[in-house]
Parts: C-alpha cells; structure tokens; sequence
C-alpha cells in the first residue's frame, strides 16, 4: 500500500512566537525615539494657529513653555471662560512670569542660560492684549529669545 | 567536559517588552515643537534718555493690524494673501524707486560687496487682534524674506536656501536681513 500522509486528523503546528518580542521590541523603540515626555497637564485648550514657515525647535530641553487659552471645562466653573495663562501646572498672572523665567533659568547650567527659548504656546483665539502683556514682561527679565508655537500648513 | 547549559526561557519576554512599551505610549506625547522664533528687542534703559532712532521714512515698511483683524500696510488697505508680494517689492526695490528702501553696500565675509537693503518692517497690532491674524501676518513676511533669500541663493550658488551648508546659508542671511520689528505696543484707545 502507499503511503499517503492523513492531513485531516493532524492538528496545526502551533504558530511560533519566538518573534514577538522582537517585533514589540521594534515598535517599543519606535516609541521611545520618536516622542519625548509629558512635562504638564494642560489645563488649557489650545488649537495652535498655521503657518507654514514654522522652524523645529532645535534644543527642547532648553525651553520654557507659556500657555494661553480658555480653561479646560473642568475648570471653568473655577476661573472662567477668558483666556489665562497657565505655567507649569497651575494657572498664574503676568505678575508671575518673572519668577517662572528665572526658575527655569535657575534649572539651566550656567554655558545653556543664553540658549533658553521661551515658547508661547497661545490659542488662535486668544486675543493680542495678553499677549503684548507677555512679550514686555518677558523683555523686562530680558528673555528675548521667543517661539510662537504654530502647526505646519501646507 | 562543559555541560550544555539549560535554555533560559525567553516566553515571557514579549509581556516584558509590551509592558515597557504601553508604559511609554502612556507617559510620553508626539507633539514636535514647531514655530516661528523671534527675537525681542531689550527693554529701553529707563534712566537714559530716549534718543530718536533716525530712520528714513522711506525705508520703513508700517504693517498694521486692527481690533477687526484688518491690515494695512504701507499706505493701503490689503488682504493677507497680498502682503508677501508688498513686503518683496519693499525688501527688494527692483527699479530702485525713490520711496522704496535704500540699499548699503557692505561686505559680507566669504561673498564680497553686496547691497545690503535697509529696510525693516514693523509690525504693530493691538490689543484686540486675535492671534491667529498675527501669526498670519507675521508668516506671509517671514515668507517674504525665505523666498528672497532663496532667490539670492539660487543666483549665487545654484541650489535652494535649505540645501546649502552652513557657511553659505550665513552669507545669505547677512545678505537679506530678516528686519521685522516687534513695535512697542501703543495704547489704542484713542
């Protein structure tokens, strides 16, 4: 008699995962390459305005973020739906700004002080007032290096 | 005689691996820092007296924009879409026209003599306007000076600004300034 291999009672190899660690490992790696750590909680809602001659910031670990916009909804009830601007973790006056920048300064080694960007991270709607506020506070404590966070237009 | 060693069992390496893996995926954010960076000017010394800049009328280029988010630039009301071509025929001065800025030949190291243009755009806003006006406006001017810079670039050295090394984008940006000037703010209550 020939012999002929029964395919219908045998079971299926079981499917090899001795790749799987490799393959999260890829995407795991992606992850860590390609994102950088969460700093605050934003406690405001910004949708950045467009642009399309937007520059990369080139040295991240020397900026200082500002935050404008309207509170999260969470926290209107507390401080209303006008525009404030939030710094680290909590939401804070123009007034504030001065010891926010020297505090960030203070962080930086003495060689990176000059490089400190300060990253105005505003929502399209806010209006300029808070703004211009900003800008002279931020030129009397002599930051004068400033990015206008935007999204990239085509 | 070297006993084999037992396998180390590796199964459960793909749960370490997705642990670390969600651990990232919660603690980190995508966002790239994208934007346009300024330079403010220092604060004026409040014990010096406040001498007046002299600058020709002719080589200013006022850009103003109001509570209703409308411009206006040198001498007339436009749209945004408009004022990138306005700041280029400012920054340019092709015919060399009597109200459009004056050109310094200076010498720019590596390059040789060029004319320099004097003018500077300043922008002035007020409190009312939104910021995403601003920003509008303050890119069509940036867009401005990157298209003339990369004019220049592909005259003088045959390639796009962005593609050029180092030493030669410096040459470019001495040769086309990027004079846009934050105004002081003015009280707009008038």
């Amino acid at each position: 008699m020939a012999k002929f291999s029964k395919k219908g009672d045998k079971t299926p190899p079981a499917m090899s995962t001795a790749s799987l660690p490799d393959i999260v490992f890829m995407i795991l790696f992606f992850f860590m390459v390609s994102t950088t750590m969460r700093q605050t909680d934003k406690l405001v809602n910004i949708r950045m305005p467009e642009a399309s001659e937007v520059a990369k910031l080139e040295r991240k670990d020397l900026a200082a973020y500002i935050y404008i916009g309207t509170p999260i909804l969470s926290k209107q009830t507390q401080y209303g739906t006008d525009a404030r601007i939030q710094l680290n973790d909590s939401f804070k006056t123009v007034d504030d700004i001065r010891d926010f920048i020297a505090a960030e300064r203070e962080a930086l080694s003495e060689a990176d002080r000059q490089f400190m960007t300060v990253s105005i991270k505003a929502d399209e709607n806010v209006r300029m007032g808070i703004i211009t506020d900003i800008k002279q506070e931020l030129r009397r404590t002599s930051a004068l290096k400033i990015m206008y966070n935007a999204r990239k237009s085509e | 005689m070297a006993r084999p060693t037992p396998e180390v069992n590796a199964g459960s390496m793909a749960d370490i691996a997705f642990l670390l893996l969600i651990f990232f995926l919660m603690v980190t954010t995508m966002d790239t820092e994208t934007g346009l960076q300024r330079r403010l000017p220092p604060m004026p010394d409040q014990n010096q007296k406040q001498e007046d800049v002299k600058i020709n009328k002719r080589n200013i280029l006022v850009v103003r924009l109001n509570d209703y988010d409308a411009l206006f630039a040198g001498n007339e009301i436009m749209d945004v879409s408009q004022l990138k071509n306005k700041a280029i025929e400012f920054l340019t001065n092709p015919g060399n026209a009597d109200n459009l800025p004056e050109r310094e030949s200076k010498t720019i190291e590596g390059f040789g003599n060029y004319p320099v243009s004097k003018g500077v755009i300043s922008l002035q806003n007020t409190r009312g306007t939104s910021y995403k006006a601003y920003i509008s406006v303050q890119n069509e001017l940036v867009r401005a000076v990157n298209d003339i810079r990369d004019d220049f670039a592909r005259q003088n050295f045959g390639k796009a600004y962005a593609s050029l090394d180092e030493e030669k984008q410096a040459i470019v940006r001495d040769a086309i300034p990027q004079n846009i000037s934050e105004a002081e703010p003015k009280d707009t209550k008038k």
